[in-house]
């Protein structure tokens, strides 16, 4: 049976639906389109998003009364809630779009080439936009960033060790208190900082502060990714170890954590990410400096999202763009981030 | 016959090694660190602030009035201080409750989209989308929101005010539209989308196939099915969904500041510029404000710390209960 | 499972079985496969396969795993499609007309050919009563006298007299066979004319298989019953007909049909009595 030629027919989906079937849709579309022109032009609903209602509108009347002329009332039904689903879900992904069309419009407007070289020590926001750059919240951003990190990954992967590795007294405890950490406003982080260190102590503001408040945001997001993360590693992998007779931290530093490398590192830059465009702990705890200032702990401190709250206050057309341009450079690293974290978690599987 | 005796279970015990010792209380002091940060906060906050509480009472958190007599340069002004978020309070919730009530019905809806109806060959990238936009700092919705958002948000909140005016929700006072709770929840309704969305995802992602396949072996719609399976479902792990979005709305800070009046009464006509919230206050009064307001200021963020916890830790409580045992 | 079964046993299980004559009350004219083939993407899973089930009788498909029987099942109520590499070529006729044809409402076959699945699975968030009747609210038809059709079908399900006294309970608090037959139960609130099972008694212990085999045996008076089982006794216990699947390598096929006394007694193909005999599978 094997050697014969056997003609089979070929695979169909007879469930699509065929070209015929399809005519009502197209005039369905027509239909629609007619009718969201209507509707917009005669009722007061304006710009984008009274388009998108109209049609949206219009999409779910036609198609309602599609299904139900052909498949009855069901069917009807069936139609006018996946129609208003679709464009929910689709409302959804507006404002990303319009998030960054803008700031790619606006932003490219503010840069020059001097923008990434200079500080605002010497200007103001209000100045024209060939003076002055965010050289200050660059370096500070960086600095803050490396010590938010150096403090909170290791209390944080800590944390996922204890959690999954030795699973000691406590462990739902400090679950528990993980998550309920990763929902403190950020406000709350700046303003416990400057309450415990800074007020009344005649300390001033720095860029060591800030990077604590920093800390404080991060650790429950590497925490939480860590846990996950550990998690994955196969149980019969840490058996290996003991049954080798290794000690518990021999089998974890050597065997469970290099085995998890790559996730760790994607919780650490999931990590940053989060704490890369926070604003509101920098108020309380870095004085938002102007200079380049290279001491973390020596005076107050610039950092990328400082430098935007100021534009953003000030208030005139050219600190506007200068906030545009700094947001442009933030959303840029975000962005980075975001995708490496994505690439290395692919990777992993 | 004799019967034979079960021996009893022996005890096993194992002494770690010194090595391991040290191990296990360097990590056992790593994982305290969330403990002793958060009763930390609770504890600082509370010592700074509790002179104005102690003073204040009750009234802290329900007077409407915020006057601080103290010039910045310490000498005493004429009228007593008098320190009361109340008014912030009712701003931070109604705007909270705002941003959710937009918010989550569109995220749901995503949710549902993006797991039932979405053409495979586009969902990753969609979720994508979705995810990159939970990872936009707040500051750029502020900016935005300030820039973009607002002058469309007053065309509708007319619009709105215009055919429903006769709602009291509705109605304003005085036809002043710019930066009103509405706008502010709005933005806030954006901000929340994401998070929402992606909880909602997980949760309808572990719905068990063989009861979605049971309801359509007996006839359903794709839309029946969903309501008599993935809805019941999901449902406790969405509401926690949405009270981690209400409790990210309640602390928001720089997104809505710009976008917020701050006036000090109660308001609930959503579509007048007035009201506030408890973290915009904080911001707006720090700059200037003397040892004593700061330390009304603490007392404030306190209130913030204690209400945005309870309602986050209700929130992983619903959520944990759909997603780990799968109903 | 049944392994070096002398083939005279099953045998003459299946005799004591065939003098069953069809059900007089069955709904429609039965149901025809033509030439169904189904792929997964490029997988070739299943070639060539034609049966007819004629109106009223118990037809059980045999064969090891991973033969296709399943996949052959599913496409018998439109359930296959829901695969996204699912592709299929054929036709499946109820009543003469094909179910694939353009224009046909899936969701109208689907009340006419029922299912029901190897692990049981009553809707947890609906009461027993409920989940009988769930049929009728998912595909929002009308029923006047619900509770009627409630008793009716619990009593077709044989489990009317174990809950008739807590129809308000959880549907999840019954037992595994309670659970099957509540199942059962609920396929028959729409009044199907077919009812596809699928390996239906694996998950349960010999006893409410049993319960479950006299139901089968009296539904089979009123609808025509597509039973998959690994069990071959079972399928000599219950069936009129029995058609063999192999898969060895090519796309699953079917190897051989004919009353089942005849199948267990006397196969025409080598490969379908050295299946029946325990000598692979």
């Amino acid at each position: 049976m094997s050697t014969a030629t056997l003609n089979y027919p070929k695979p169909q989906k007879p469930w699509r639906p065929k070209q015929r079937d399809l005519v009502p849709t197209y005039l369905g579309v027509i239909a629609t389109l007619l009718g969201t022109w209507a509707l917009v032009e005669f009722t007061g609903l304006a710009g984008k998003l009274g388009a998108f209602g109209a049609a949206v509108l219009c999409t779910t009347v036609v198609s309602t009364f599609l299904a139900g002329r052909s498949r009855g009332k069901q069917a009807a039904k069936n139609a006018a809630v996946a129609s208003l689903i679709t464009s929910l879900a689709l409302l959804a992904m507006f404002p990303v779009i319009s998030i960054l069309g803008t700031v790619l419009v606006r932003g490219t407007k503010g840069l020059y080439t001097g923008f990434f070289t200079t500080d605002m020590g010497l200007a103001s926001v209000n100045d024209p936009l060939n003076v002055g750059g965010i050289l200050h919240a660059i370096v500070g951003t960086f600095l803050m960033i490396v010590i938010a990190t150096v403090i909170s990954v290791p209390l944080g992967i800590s944390t996922a060790i204890y959690l999954t590795e030795i699973r000691g007294p406590g462990s739902r405890l400090i679950r528990f208190l993980v998550q309920a950490m990763s929902g403190v406003p950020s406000i709350v982080a700046g303003l416990f900082i400057y309450s415990a260190i800074i007020t009344g102590s005649g300390r001033g503001f720095n860029g060591l502060w800030g990077a604590l408040a920093l800390a404080i945001l991060m650790l429950p997001t590497v925490a939480r990714t860590a846990e996950e993360v550990l998690l994955l590693i196969a149980e019969d992998l840490r058996e290996a170890g003991l049954a080798l007779g290794a000690t518990q931290w021999r089998t974890v530093a050597m065997v469970v954590v290099p085995a998890a490398k790559s996730g760790l590192i994607t919780a650490m830059i999931l990590g940053i990410a989060r704490i890369a465009g926070e604003t509101a702990p920098l108020l309380f705890t870095t004085g938002g400096g102007d200079a380049t200032n290279l001491n973390p702990v020596d005076g107050v401190m610039g950092s990328i999202p400082f430098a935007i709250w100021k534009a953003l206050i000030s208030g005139s057309a050219e600190s506007n763009a200068r906030a545009w341009a700094s947001i442009l450079v933030l959303l840029v690293l975000v962005m980075i981030l975001f995708f490496s974290a994505r690439r290395l978690g692919k990777a992993r599987r | 016959m004799a019967e034979k005796q079960i021996p009893a279970p022996r005890t096993i015990t194992t002494k770690p090694r010194t090595s391991d010792k040290i191990f296990r209380g360097v990590i056992f002091a790593g994982a305290l660190s969330s403990l002793v940060i958060l009763a930390a906060i609770a504890i600082f906050l509370g010592l700074r602030g509790f002179e104005i509480l102690a003073r204040e009472g009750l009234s802290f958190v329900t007077g409407y009035e915020w006057f601080s007599s103290i010039n910045s340069d310490g000498t005493a002004g004429e009228d007593p201080s008098v320190y009361g978020i109340g008014a912030m309070l009712i701003g931070t919730i109604v705007t909270a409750l705002i941003a959710v009530a937009i918010g989550v019905p569109i995220a749901i809806a995503a949710a549902l989209y993006l797991n039932f109806y979405s053409p495979n060959a586009i969902k990753g990238f969609l979720v994508g989308v979705i995810d990159l936009m939970a990872a936009f700092p707040s500051i750029l919705f502020g900016l935005w929101g300030f820039n973009i958002l607002m002058p469309s948000g007053e065309y509708w909140a007319k619009l709105l005010h215009k055919y429903l005016g006769w709602i009291p929700l509705f109605d304003v006072s005085t036809p002043f539209f710019s930066r009103s709770p509405f706008i502010a929840g709005l933005v806030l309704a954006i901000m929340i989308i994401p998070i929402v969305t992606s909880i909602a995802r997980e949760v309808f992602s572990q719905t068990p196939l063989d009861r979605i396949q049971a309801a359509y072996a007996l006839g359903a719609t794709k839309w029946t099915m969903i309501r008599a399976v993935v809805l019941p479902f999901g449902y406790s792990g969405v509401v926690g969904g949405a009270m981690l979005g209400l409790g990210r709305a309640m602390g928001e800070t720089v997104a809505v500041f710009t976008v917020l009046n701050i006036i000090f009464q109660a308001n609930f006509q959503i579509l007048l510029g007035a009201g506030g919230n408890v973290a915009s206050l904080i911001i707006l009064k720090f700059g200037e404000a003397s040892a004593e307001e700061i330390k009304a200021l603490m007392a404030a963020g306190l209130m913030l710390f204690l209400l945005t916890l309870l309602v986050n830790m209700l929130a992983d409580l619903l959520v944990n209960r759909t997603v780990k045992q799968g109903r | 499972m049944t392994d070096n079964v002398k083939p005279s046993s099953l045998a003459s299980i299946a005799a004591g079985n065939a003098n069953r004559v069809p059900g007089k009350n069955a709904l429609g004219t039965g149901l025809e496969a033509r030439s169904v083939h189904a792929w997964f993407g490029k997988n070739h899973a299943l070639a060539d396969v034609s049966l007819d089930f004629a109106a009223g009788t118990v037809t059980a498909l045999i064969g090891p795993s991973g033969c296709g029987k399943s996949t052959f099942i599913r496409t018998l109520n439109r359930m296959h499609e829901f695969i996204p590499t699912a592709a299929m070529a054929g036709e499946v006729l109820l009543d003469g007309r094909d179910i694939y044809a353009s224009g046909v409402d899936v969701t109208k076959i689907r009340l006419k050919i029922g299912m029901v699945f190897q692990k049981p699975n009553p809707f947890p968030s609906m009461t027993i009563g409920e989940n009988v009747l769930s049929g009728l609210k998912l595909a929002q038809l009308k029923q006047s006298n619900k509770e009627e059709l409630m008793e009716e079908c619990l009593v077709r399900a044989g489990l009317w007299n174990e809950v008739k006294d807590r129809l308000g309970a959880h549907g999840g608090s019954l037992s595994g066979g309670q659970q099957q037959r509540l199942c059962i139960a609920r396929s028959l609130a729409v009044n199907p004319q077919v009812l596809l099972m699928d390996e239906p008694c694996s998950a349960l212990d010999p006893g409410s298989t049993l319960r479950i085999e006299e139901t089968i045996r009296e539904l089979s008076e009123t609808m025509t019953i597509i039973i998959v089982t690994h069990n071959m006794q079972q399928a000599a216990r219950i069936s009129d007909y029995t058609a063999f699947f192999l898969a060895d390598g090519h796309p699953g096929m079917m190897i051989e049909t004919g009353p089942t006394s005849q199948i267990f007694s006397n196969p025409k193909d080598k490969r379908t009595e050295n299946y029946v005999t325990g000598r692979f599978g």
